[in-house]
């Protein structure tokens, strides 16, 4: 007979270990669907690592592609920390990107010293004002932020989709609905290839996590996500410190949009998120809202798309291929936190 | 083997762990008989009614039945066998009616025929003479009417060995007393009962043999006609205890919290405290008693700020503190711990460490932007060595701590800021005697300081020694508020079902006549 027993305890070690056996699994378990391809699943594994990190370029792309992630997770834990499901990081990513590059595209003539800060302190206000909207209403009227940040986000879409096809297009694009080019003023910098926004991000993985675990603010967050009656009768301003704390959750993010269309695209368009914004969820939970692991998981993300564009290419197999393991890996890896409650023995 | 023992317990043996829940634990139950099962909490009793009624299975050793050995691997074994427990927070639809209660999941056809289910169920009430309409919404019934409902469903599933885990603990002595009268009623028509209490006196009540359990063992089984309180308790606790409790005589002080006229309605608008008065004095133990749900909860949480009060006065040292913040009557030196159903809800972040929980109150006072647990830290200790708490560490998460040194915990924080006034609920629900006993002392301590303490308490018995005076609550008013030396149980009792005075003085006079 074999019987499912409540853990009683779960090492971080024993944790470790599950997680990275949940991984070899996943690894195996989409080995046969890469066989089902007519491949040999260990040279496309081979491959997909070579795709990410196999010279100095491509580890640059993968870093590079691995900040709008990991920034916007470190947004969304400071939210889920509170057990607040912000589902509206696209959404707070895309607004952040908005303001920013208003002052981008008017301000042009700015020196860069005056106009970058400037973009990015738009970013960082127009994203939290996004997530503070539904962050008001669940304060207020307890509505459900879950639905609430979520439907936001088509807002903020269609938001940049109007101002691409309308007011902002380019009057110079020949009849392409696109938006200016931002002048070089508007651009980070970059150092040795990459830009600073990688320092943002790692200062942000100190911060965040500081912030979480070593001040007040951050206690009131774990208190009020642990249990809202506890908070109410230790006397905190829940709806206070919910408030703020969203505001926090969704300026960051828009802090990651902001530096995203400022570095990398040079421009605002509709496609400047393209599901960052999930896909960060996806980070903030499997590093269970450690900021450290965060960083770890983002650029093991960022390295699977970039190792799955490059198996596209080279074994002329879909590059759903990579989504398909990204989503077994998820899989398998929600699926083994049973392993840390529970253990299965034999009678 | 005498074809009297109808289950018997062969070396029975349960780990959890490394925690040993039960050791080598052997008896037989035999026909027609209560008994009672008596133990601290921790000592095994659930566990090994568990086994036996198939929700856990042991590790070791055999229960039989009638002489063969069984082994339950679901509740449902358990039933189809004989043997029904009645939990003690009840499993009922409250939204089907008494009859559709009782029958769930047991017709298996898509149509049932109501009228000759109803009419089966009426003779099995009629047989053990129960008495219960069984049309009526569960949700319409009182809490001893569904209890009653719960032993039919057992019933009529075919039990005859009945297990009752802490049937009274929700019950007033009244209800208590029809509940012994139908329990040695179904003794007399043929079933065995197993009835798990904490209360010394209802044990010498009804049952006829008292099982005894210590740290997972079966101490011994006496019978209670040859046994006393003094002497069970002696066995249970495995060391004499003075089972007194004090009640120092402290000089009455100023009055220092006046509740006025108090009323509070909830989200369904439905009128949770219809006016209460009263007021509490420095050095005195106010004593509520009352079923659960009487409004305890929302007085509590009315004077501490958390409960929207619809209108009335809170008058604390001459200032009414109606409308002001949970944060701004802490600074005020009220304290309060509520100890909820279950334990946790309130007060504590179970998740969190013991320090974490500790500065939950003060941490605000912290004057940096970083917190400094450093203090509570030197705190956590500093209660873990007055209050003897067991825990493997001050960063270990309380959740995970038995819930006597949660509640020490909870105490021991709330009693450290050297409040003026206590508002306390249940602090000693589920602990065992010797924990119980430093809770009283502790709340004693304070009496004499000086402190005003509102006791919010379910033991009557605690309550009558305790406390100065105790104020009776039923359904959010205050029918009764007697000198504790001057009352009894029963008179609580009727206070509680809602009696006033007069009635309980005419009640009380025919019984003399």
């Amino acid at each position: 007979m074999i019987k499912i027993v409540k853990r009683k305890y779960c090492s971080k070690r024993q944790i470790f270990i599950i997680n990275i056996l949940a991984i070899f699994l996943a690894l195996i378990f989409s080995s046969v669907i890469i066989a089902l391809t007519a491949n040999n699943p260990l040279n496309v594994y081979i491959s997909m690592i070579d795709g990410a990190f196999g010279n100095v370029f491509r580890s640059k792309e993968t870093i590079i592609n691995s900040i709008p992630l990991l920034i916007t997770a470190l947004g969304i834990s400071i939210a889920f920390k509170m057990k607040f499901w912000n589902i509206g990081a696209e959404g707070q990513y895309i607004m952040g990107a908005f303001l920013g590059s208003y002052f981008a595209l008017n301000f042009s003539s700015l020196n860069k010293l005056i106009l970058l800060p400037l973009m990015l302190v738009a970013g960082i206000i127009s994203g939290g004002i996004w997530a503070f909207i539904p962050a008001y209403f669940k304060a207020k009227f307890k509505t459900n932020e879950t639905i609430f940040t979520l439907l936001m986000n088509y807002v903020a879409i269609k938001w940049i989709t109007f101002l691409q096809y309308g007011p902002w297009k380019d009057p110079n694009a020949n009849g392409f609905p696109k938006i200016a080019r931002f002048s070089p003023n508007a651009v980070l910098p970059k150092i040795s290839g990459i830009h600073i926004g990688l320092i943002f991000a790692l200062i942000l993985v100190v911060l965040v996590y500081y912030y979480i675990n070593h001040t007040k603010q951050g206690y009131e967050i774990s208190v009020i996500g642990e249990s809202e009656n506890t908070a109410i009768y230790a006397g905190m301003k829940v709806d206070k410190i919910i408030l703020r704390t969203i505001f926090i959750s969704g300026a960051i993010c828009g802090l990651a949009g902001i530096i995203q269309a400022s570095a990398v695209n040079r421009t605002l368009a509709v496609s400047i998120a393209s599901g960052v914004g999930y896909t960060a969820i996806i980070i903030a939970w499997l590093s269970q809202l450690n900021a450290f692991i965060a960083l770890l998981v983002a650029v093991l993300f960022s390295a699977m798309v970039q190792g799955g564009a490059y198996i596209q290419m080279l074994y002329n197999i879909p590059s759903s291929a990579a989504s398909i393991l990204q989503g077994t890996i998820l899989f398998f890896v929600l699926g083994s936190q049973f392993f840390v409650n529970y253990t299965i023995k034999r009678n | 083997m005498s074809d009297k023992v109808i289950v018997s317990f062969k070396n029975i043996e349960k780990h959890f762990g490394s925690v040993i829940a039960n050791k080598n634990i052997s008896f037989d139950l035999e026909k027609n008989q209560i008994y009672a099962l008596l133990g601290e909490n921790g000592a095994g009793k659930s566990t090994l009614m568990n086994m036996l009624s198939g929700i856990y299975k042991p590790d070791k050793g055999e229960i039989e039945l009638h002489g063969e050995s069984r082994k339950f691997n679901s509740p449902k074994d358990a039933i189809n066998a004989g043997i029904g427990m009645i939990h003690q927070h009840f499993k009922l639809v409250e939204n089907l009616s008494a009859l559709e209660n009782i029958i769930l999941g047991q017709e298996k056809k898509i149509f049932v025929n109501k009228k000759k289910i109803k009419q089966k169920v009426e003779e099995l009430c009629d047989k053990f003479d129960l008495k219960l309409d069984l049309d009526k919404k569960v949700s319409m019934l009182s809490i001893s009417e569904k209890q009653t409902i719960e032993i039919i469903k057992v019933l009529y599933r075919g039990a005859n060995l009945l297990v009752l885990d802490e049937p009274t603990a929700v019950l007033t002595p009244q209800e208590t007393n029809n509940l012994f009268k139908i329990m040695k009623n179904m003794k007399e028509k043929g079933c065995t009962l197993i009835i798990i209490t904490h209360k010394l006196h209802e044990i010498m009540n009804v049952s006829d043999k008292v099982i005894i359990m210590r740290k997972g063992e079966l101490i011994t089984t006496v019978e209670t006609s040859k046994t006393n309180e003094k002497e069970l308790t002696d066995i249970m606790v495995g060391e004499t205890l003075d089972l007194k409790i004090e009640r120092p005589l402290v000089q009455r002080g100023d009055k220092i919290l006046e509740v006025k006229k108090l009323r509070v309605i909830d989200e369904d608008k439905v009128a949770k405290l219809k006016d209460i008065s009263f007021d509490i004095y420095e050095g005195e133990v106010l004593g509520v008693a009352g079923l659960a749900g009487s409004g305890q909860k929302e007085l509590c949480e009315a004077i501490n700020g958390i409960q929207k009060v619809q209108s009335g006065e809170i008058i604390y040292e001459h200032e009414n503190i109606l409308g002001k913040n949970p944060r701004e009557i802490i600074e005020r030196g009220i304290s309060m711990s509520f100890i909820p159903e279950d334990r946790l809800g309130m007060g504590l972040v179970p998740s969190m460490s013991m320090v974490d929980n500790i500065i939950l109150k003060d941490y605000y006072k912290q004057k940096t932007f970083f917190l400094n647990r450093k203090e509570g830290e030197e705190r956590s200790y500093k209660i873990i060595k007055e209050l003897n708490v067991k825990t493997p560490g001050i960063k270990h998460p309380v959740k995970e701590l038995s819930g006597g040194n949660i509640q020490k915990i909870l105490l021991g924080r709330e009693l450290e800021i050297n409040p003026h006034l206590i508002v306390t609920a249940y602090p000693t629900r589920g602990l065992d005697i010797a924990s119980s006993h430093l809770i009283y002392d502790l709340i004693n301590e304070r009496k004499k300081s000086g402190t005003g303490i509102l006791y919010i308490g379910e033991d009557l018995d605690v309550l009558l020694e305790l406390a100065d005076r105790i104020i009776v609550m039923c359904d959010g008013e205050i029918t009764g508020m007697v000198e504790a030396n001057k009352t009894d149980k029963e008179e609580l009792g009727f206070l509680m079902a809602g009696l006033n005075m007069e009635e309980i003085q005419l009640k009380r006079g025919a019984k003399i006549d």
